[in-house]
């Protein structure tokens, strides 16, 4: 009856509703009323706002730098408040949205984001450096490798959209992921920090940069275009020149 | 009191070592298949090429043995393609065994080990046979 009633105006959204892992969670339909320029995420705060207050999702910015609001959309990981309708619904105008995979669900769209960033804080993921405020600046080039390859990867928001996507993740959970791997080359190629070594163990291994089988499935998906897969190649290097110097 | 303490220092002290262990040992082995397959992707190239060119006229086994028997060249062409096989295969093996089958570790490269001395026995074995005059 529900897509009975659909028509170029309305849009027909299935959301899952659900407690986490020990609720069987189910898709619920909705009938959304179309808009121009319409995002995902603006559908979810129409269902929450107008249709039923009880769903449970997370948002902040809503303009794509807090990295809060990633959702499974039609199957695919995405950041929902920069993603259009238009570009994502299916050809039988059905949009479904479900929790972001390989975390924990809290509620119906919001997730347990604790070992994601736990993965960043493992992957030795903070800077380390030795000056302090009394110092003067580094100067550092923005010409030097190092640091192109640095910049490459330091505009994450931290969306785990790319977390989401892997399937290594899905295998093997306690793989550090593509964004906490992504974090430790940015900071392996800053000059400033002096954790290197502490890292370069951190990152290797079976539950570090060595299990990535290079699919790419993170660097297809990330909304700020960064390539996890080439910072994750990047470490395998480095790794291997530190393991073959015995500075491992 | 103090053994317990004592206990969970010692264990402590232990996980770290051990995972620096792992981080030399899985670093090695990227390495290890990286080279192995460059060696690969050669000896794969010639080797097919080389079949098509051989046989392209129509070719018995008499006349195989023919050209193979006595040729340091060919053997040790093989020989190369054998060892990068058997470095190759088994490190590709512990990654599948035990991201699909959730083998232990110590199993998965215990097999490993197996494979990798079937191939050498195995490939040096059928190198010598073409390779050693009326073997």
């Amino acid at each position: 009856m529900l897509v009975a009633a659909m028509n170029d105006k309305t849009l027909h959204v299935r959301i899952w509703r659900g407690l986490g892992a020990d609720d069987d969670g189910r898709f619920v339909d909705y009938a959304v009323p179309r808009q121009d320029s319409q995002t995902v995420l603006d559908v979810v705060t129409h269902v929450q706002r107008v249709l039923d207050a009880t769903l449970s999702y997370r948002f902040a910015c809503r303009v794509g730098m807090c990295g809060s609001c990633a959702m499974t959309v039609n199957g695919q990981a995405r950041w929902t408040c920069r993603t259009h309708v238009a570009k994502v619904v299916g050809a039988d105008g059905v949009l479904e949205i479900a929790p972001l995979a390989h975390l924990p669900v809290v509620k119906d769209l919001a997730t347990d984001m604790s070992a994601f960033f736990d993965k960043w804080a493992r992957a030795r993921g903070r800077f380390q450096g030795t000056l302090t405020r009394h110092d003067d600046f580094a100067r550092v080039s923005p010409e030097t490798p190092e640091r192109q390859a640095a910049n490459a990867g330091i505009e994450c928001i931290g969306c785990a959209v790319c977390y989401g996507s892997c399937d290594v993740v899905q295998w093997r959970l306690d793989f550090l992921g593509p964004a906490a791997l992504n974090r430790a080359w940015t900071l392996v190629n800053d000059v400033r920090d002096t954790d290197r070594t502490a890292r370069l163990r951190a990152v290797a291994g079976d539950a570090g940069c060595h299990s990535c089988h290079t699919q790419g499935s993170c660097t297809e998906r990330c909304p700020k275009a960064i390539a996890p897969t080439i910072a994750i190649a990047g470490l395998k290097r480095t790794v291997a020149r530190a393991a073959v110097k015995g500075e491992l | 009191m103090s053994a317990v303490v004592g206990a969970a220092s010692r264990g402590a002290e232990a996980a770290p070592e051990m995972a620096l262990r792992n981080a030399v040992a899985q670093a090695r082995r990227w390495y290890w298949q990286r080279i192995s397959a460059m060696v690969l992707a050669v000896c794969v190239v010639l080797h097919l090429a080389g079949m098509v060119w051989a046989v392209r006229g129509g070719l018995s086994a008499a006349e195989i043995l023919s050209r193979t028997q006595g040729n340091a060249l060919f053997a040790a062409f093989y020989a190369v393609f054998v060892l990068a096989c058997a470095v190759h295969v088994p490190i590709g093996l512990i990654a599948i065994t035990s991201e699909w089958w959730r083998w232990p570790p110590a199993a998965a490269t215990w097999f490993a080990r197996g494979v990798t001395a079937a191939l050498v026995v195995l490939g040096l074995r059928a190198v010598w046979a073409v390779y050693a005059p009326g073997a």
